[in-house]
């Protein structure tokens, strides 16, 4: 009798744990996450527009009708990207999201303050190999650290009534998402051999 | 097998289900603050990635779920639902009707929520939504006759989030079922 209560006992405990680590892993191991479903329609460090939120869509859940969605898909690994994201008339968001889908930042077109939303993400290890003096001659771009080389920005623009869903894609269209291939050009000439500092800094 | 199965069922229901850590509820509505964050709970976590669904982020707005009235009747198809009152301060409001699964529903009208703009007020600002089967005058959001649905009402550009307690911060509207078949 008491050998089936202990094998009880100690099954709900390990079941626990089990639970535990089942919670824990499944954000790495799910494969139908947003991303994965995201990956075979996206083109990568490029904008594509996602149909209008439909009943037969099912693409992801909890897709809001009202607004005109369009993802950047980025990997970050070939160099930083360069985002530039007109406002609608409306309202404009841009939310990015790591490879495993948790939201590490948002913006929208009131915060950015200006009528094109712009900026500039890459890689925390990126970011310190900028050179400091461009860091302040970019001021007005806003940086963001991505804590994972890829992952997924999306773009939103409310379409206020349906009418206006086509002007709602039509702004996010004319958005751009890439990777900067040089830095500023104008800008290099200034700043002779940034590079190699951070990777004396890195083996000390 | 006894730890495998308690374990993985409870992982099951609570990603299924969800869990009471870091919500938010005022009135029928109940919002999770900390999604849209890197603070995120390892369950939401877990529920967004088994569901694939991109939460909405901080900075962009938060969303309110309702899957009962507010007197705690589960959200019915059949029945008319009557959504009344006030939203909390945000720049716009979607109200978006889904099916247990986070689909919309099917219906000849193509119209699947309201937002703020298009929604039809009374004289002090006030709104009501009928939400029903059969249409409805002023602003009717059609259920398509499914048991069971949920409603989803977004703030965007809003004050409301991770240090929002109490009705007074975020007055909801409400909820009432007002007749069944």
């Amino acid at each position: 009798m008491i050998r089936i209560l202990f094998t009880i006992i100690a099954g709900v405990l390990l079941g626990g744990v089990v639970h535990l680590v089942s919670v824990l892993a499944l954000p790495r191991i799910a494969s139908e996450d947003a991303y994965s479903r995201l990956t075979p329609i996206t083109k990568l460090n490029a904008v594509t527009q996602l149909p209008v939120a439909d009943p037969s869509d099912t693409l992801m859940p909890y897709l809001d009708p009202a607004l005109a969605v369009a993802v950047c898909r980025y990997d970050l690994s070939t160099g930083p990207i360069k985002l530039s994201v007109p406002v609608s008339q409306a309202y404009t968001s841009v939310s990015f999201y790591t490879r495993n889908d948790l939201a590490y930042y948002a913006i929208n077109d009131r915060s950015a303050g200006k009528k094109v939303i712009e900026l500039d993400l890459m890689t925390e290890a990126q970011h310190e190999a900028l050179p400091e003096d461009e860091d302040v001659t970019a001021a007005d771009r806003l940086i963001i650290d991505s804590p994972s080389a890829t992952g997924l920005i999306v773009l939103k623009a409310l379409a206020p009534e349906p009418g206006l869903m086509a002007q709602a894609q039509a702004s996010l269209a004319a958005s751009s998402c890439k990777v900067q291939v040089d830095q500023p050009t104008a800008k290099q000439a200034e700043v002779p051999m940034p590079a190699p500092a951070p990777l004396q800094r890195g083996k000390r | 097998m006894l730890a495998a199965a308690v374990g993985l069922g409870l992982t099951w229901m609570t990603t299924t289900r969800g869990t009471e850590l870091g919500t938010l509820t005022i009135g029928a509505w109940t919002a999770r603050p900390r999604i849209g964050t890197t603070d995120i709970d390892p369950y939401s976590r877990a529920t967004v990635t088994r569901n694939g669904e991109l939460p909405i982020g901080t900075g962009d707005g938060i969303a309110f779920t309702a899957r009962a009235d507010d007197k705690k009747k589960p959200l019915d198809g059949r029945c008319d639902v009557v959504v009344s009152g006030v939203t909390p301060a945000a720049r716009f409001w979607t109200l978006t009707l889904y099916d247990n699964k986070g689909h919309l529903v099917a219906n000849s009208l193509q119209r699947y929520g309201f937002t703020s703009e298009e929604i039809v007020r009374s004289a002090d600002g006030g709104f009501e939504i009928h939400i029903a089967s059969r249409a409805r005058a002023g602003n009717w959001l059609p259920t398509g006759g499914i048991e069971r649905y949920l409603l989803m009402l977004r703030l965007y550009d809003t004050p409301v989030g991770v240090a929002t307690r109490t009705k007074r911060d975020a007055p909801m509207p409400q909820i009432a079922t007002v007749g069944c078949p």
